[in-house]
């Protein structure tokens, strides 16, 4: 019987070698680049919402406060999606027949609850709060993007650990007055640097302490 | 004939050959997710558990959480034997004002416009006109009338014969504190507008420029 591979299959046989760890490299690489992508983690998609509600109309063009609808961002952890009954505040005068707002009208008369889609989420083993953010010079628009020119909102930040951590180990990068948190068109004064470490020091920011696991994990 | 060299090298090559199905396994097993979505039920999580599919449950009624006793009748009503009341049941500070003045910019400007005209933005795109805060009827009124509007609204009508409410009650998002304050802000609202030289203490009249 005679020889099935040539001579040169040899050669073949080594690039292979050689091919195959690439290929391991690269996949890991591409794995890798995908689950850190804006396309893998959301960033920059407009969710459509179920009532097709503008924060470019309220927040910017109207100028309304964040608080007069997620009252309880400044006391509690969790940044509360308005209740049926606050959009009515204005709506039930406003625009009450629009068509757009026929699910808001119907959950207020049935009592059933209007299904707003998440846009923003952290895995479970996250315990994030809002409260002590607002609390501590952090401004909406640090972590939500602005939010008052979006007239569908989106993800603007990745809101993975390495980009908590870069807060979280230099808070003087972005901390500003407390009563600029909900200023949507902060900008930061030129001396920041100096500026925030004061903020951070005058806020009682404990540095040492915002790199300890269990102030996100619990 | 086997030794016990040539058996142990036969089961490390076998190990070799087939080791990495078991590490294959074992590196599958690392793929599990029961951290990242726990079974918990975080804010607004849905659930089919209840009729209404929500997992936040409504208080059963009648039950009081720890430290909201509602003792302090006129702390919470603004109201002595169903007469609406002319003072504060506290204090009233430049830190309270504060207060009051950052809560009605959030919740009452948004109709009543920052320095209580009744006009706005908002209010313009609506049908009614909302309350001026220097109208006579107003500055009349006891500060408690404001309380009492904040915490029920305002109807027009009778609300069981083709009235409707105006004005939303604001009791689910400004605590009964904090109402206090924005009625004592709109007290310094007034006063603004019919303010003369002699409510300013001598000492400070100079910086007026006159």
């Amino acid at each position: 019987m005679g020889q099935i591979f040539p001579r040169n299959a040899n050669l073949l046989m080594r690039l292979s070698i050689f091919a195959g760890l690439l290929l391991a490299v690269e996949l890991t690489l591409i794995l890798g680049v995908y689950f850190r992508s804006n396309y893998f983690r959301q960033i920059n998609v407009a969710i459509e919402q179920p009532v097709p509600y503008s924060h470019q109309l309220h927040a910017g063009v109207l100028g309304i406060d964040c608080r007069y609808c997620h009252v309880s961002v400044a006391t509690s952890s969790f940044a509360n999606i308005p209740a049926t009954e606050v959009c009515m505040t204005c709506h039930s005068q406003i625009k009450s027949n629009s068509e757009k707002l026929a699910v808001v009208r119907e959950s207020y008369a049935t009592g059933k609850s209007v299904e707003w889609l998440r846009v923003h989420k952290v895995p479970d083993f996250v315990y994030f709060n809002h409260s002590i953010h607002i609390n501590k010079g952090i401004g909406c628009a640090n972590c939500h993007g602005q939010i008052n020119t979006m007239a569908v909102v989106w993800q603007t930040q990745p809101l993975y650990m390495g980009w908590c951590l870069n807060c979280h180990r230099n808070p003087e990068k972005y901390i500003r007055p407390r009563d600029q948190v909900f200023n949507m068109d902060y900008v930061q004064p030129e001396n920041q640097l100096q500026f925030g470490a004061e903020l951070v020091k005058q806020y009682g920011v404990n540095k040492a302490q915002l790199t300890n696991c269990s102030i996100c994990h619990r | 004939m086997q030794t016990l060299r040539s058996r142990r090298r036969a089961t490390l090559t076998r190990l070799a050959r087939y080791g990495w199905v078991g590490l294959m396994a074992m590196l599958l097993a690392a793929c599990h997710s029961d951290m990242y979505s726990q079974p918990k039920f975080k804010t607004y999580a849905p659930s089919s558990f209840f009729a209404d599919g929500r997992s936040s449950r409504p208080n059963v009624p009648g039950a009081v959480a720890v430290g909201q006793v509602k003792t302090d009748t006129y702390l919470y009503t603004a109201k002595v034997d169903g007469v609406v009341g002319a003072v504060m049941p506290f204090p009233v500070t430049a830190d309270l004002l504060a207060r009051g003045q950052q809560q009605f910019t959030i919740y009452c400007s948004v109709c009543h416009g920052v320095a209580g005209f009744g006009q706005s933005i908002v209010a313009e795109r609506g049908a009614l006109v909302p309350a001026n805060f220097h109208q006579q009827r107003l500055r009349d009124a006891p500060i408690g009338h404001f309380f009492d509007v904040i915490t029920n609204g305002v109807y027009r009508g009778d609300p069981n014969n083709g009235g409707y409410q105006s004005m939303f009650s604001y009791a689910a998002r400004v605590t009964p504190e904090d109402r206090w304050a924005i009625a004592a802000y709109i007290r310094a609202l007034q006063l603004s507008q019919n303010a003369t030289v002699d409510d300013v203490p001598p000492a400070e009249r100079a910086q007026l420029g006159r």
